[in-house]
């Protein structure tokens, strides 16, 4: 089944929005995770996040920030 | 599968990982402390004891570095639009962190950039203070996983955001200067300087390289326990060789345990002193130079943090708790252990609601 799931990581210290969205990947089997996002530095890291974890990215300047979209694939060589 | 070999290791924090390295050695052959072209704790502890807030009569000066580090660092991120003004979400606990990150610093002989720069001269005491650096910066991940957070800090005006910078700007003004109420070691350290334009175009160049790298010493080894991510330990790792490479050109490198300058052999607080820096920077989010750079470009927390760091500064030599070549003192001792139980304490009972 398909989830989606937003993380406000918005105003949080480093490395504390790359925690969140993490965890927030490990625990959706397959689907999307929408992240906001208000500093370059945390697009910066949760974007080579979603790289090492074999995620597709899409970041968009939202009002106050940015909006990045997270696509989970479905299992299958992603480890826990 | 692809290794991004680009997102792994961004060639602009080997860049300028390479180039504090290579600063930092040729600073100290043009006249800084041995070992010591560049420590972000020990510069910021002159600066307090030049403006006279503590009385260790040989590590007073106004190092140029720092300031010059401000402003280049303001400036990159004014030119990158990143100079924004960010409210401290825990004005206190960042003081707090701040002062015993500085009492670390001191008790070890340096700050994470010096502890690199003793490493690459050859001075292998620092090993004990990489490892509890590192023991520290994994008690800090534990805790972040745990839910640890300062809170969520507010976009807010830059207007206060020129504070750091002018302040910076202040102090150059006084350095050339040289009014009468500033304190300039005799002897000692606080006696040995570069040139003060050489220190200056260091410190700006340094400022706008660490900005646009984001480079942060804690956040090396911290990224790569949380997110297996290698970004920033290779900006440590660039400045380990540029700084042994140069040393060795130079005919400074010296390896060994014994004879090194500014610096003692008591293992175990070289450990536990930098196992507080690295537990105490984890919590703030960055190391030394990461604050500073941080507050540069408009955090409200690291400004805190760093205005703990001067407080630490004065405390750590007026009450007779930094270390010197001699040994620790007990005080000293005494503060970092209280400092190791107090940032667990902090990190453990705080958290985002």
């Amino acid at each position: 089944m398909t989830q989606e799931m937003t993380v406000d990581v918005r105003g949080l210290a480093c490395p504390i929005p790359v925690i969140r969205v993490k965890k927030a990947l490990e625990g959706v089997a397959r689907g999307r995770v929408v992240v906001l996002v208000d500093e370059q530095v945390a697009v910066e890291n949760i974007t080579r996040l979603a790289g090492y974890m074999r995620c597709s990215h899409h970041c968009a300047a939202c009002e106050g920030g940015f909006r990045i979209i997270l696509e989970k694939p479905g299992s299958g060589g992603e480890g826990p | 599968m692809r290794t991004d070999w680009k997102a792994m290791m961004p060639p602009v924090v080997i860049v300028a990982g390479a180039v504090l390295g290579v600063l930092g050695a040729v600073l100290a052959w043009a006249g800084n402390p041995p070992n010591m072209g560049v420590c972000i704790a020990c510069f910021q502890r002159d600066i307090v004891g030049g403006l006279g807030l503590h009385h260790a009569a040989k590590v007073q000066y106004l190092r140029p570095e720092i300031p010059a580090l401000i402003l280049g660092a303001t400036l990159a991120a004014a030119l990158r639009k990143e100079w924004k003004g960010r409210s401290a979400p825990s004005p206190a606990i960042s003081f707090l962190l701040g002062a015993l990150v500085m009492i670390g610093t001191l008790v070890f002989l340096g700050c994470p950039v010096r502890m690199t720069l003793r490493l690459g001269g050859g001075d292998l005491t620092a090993l004990a203070g990489l490892a509890g650096f590192g023991a520290g910066i994994w008690a800090g991940t534990l805790l972040l996983r745990r839910g640890f957070s300062l809170g969520r800090s507010a976009s807010g005006s830059r207007v206060p955001t020129l504070v750091l910078p002018v302040l910076a700007a202040g102090l150059l003004v006084l350095l050339f200067l040289r009014p009468a109420f500033i304190f300039f070691s005799a002897e000692g350290p606080g006696s040995q300087a570069a040139p003060v334009l050489a220190s200056v175009g260091a410190g700006l160049l340094l400022g706008a390289l660490a900005q646009r790298s984001r480079l942060c010493f804690a956040g090396g080894i911290r990224d790569l326990l949380l997110i297996r991510s290698p970004h920033l330990l290779v900006g440590l790792a660039a400045a380990l060789v540029a700084a042994a490479l140069t040393n060795l050109a130079l005919g400074q490198f010296n390896l060994g345990f014994s004879g090194q300058p500014i610096a003692h052999t008591a293992h175990l607080w070289s450990f536990l002193g930098m196992a507080l820096v690295g537990l105490g920077a984890v919590l703030l989010g960055g190391c030394p130079l990461r604050q500073l750079v941080l507050a540069a470009q408009g955090d409200g927390g690291a400004f805190c943090a760093i205005w703990g760091m001067f407080a630490g500064a004065a405390v750590a030599h007026n009450f007779d708790l930094a270390a010197s070549p001699a040994g620790v003192p007990v005080g000293g001792q005494v503060v970092v252990v209280a400092g190791l139980v107090i940032c667990l304490a902090v990190g453990w009972s705080v958290r985002e609601t």
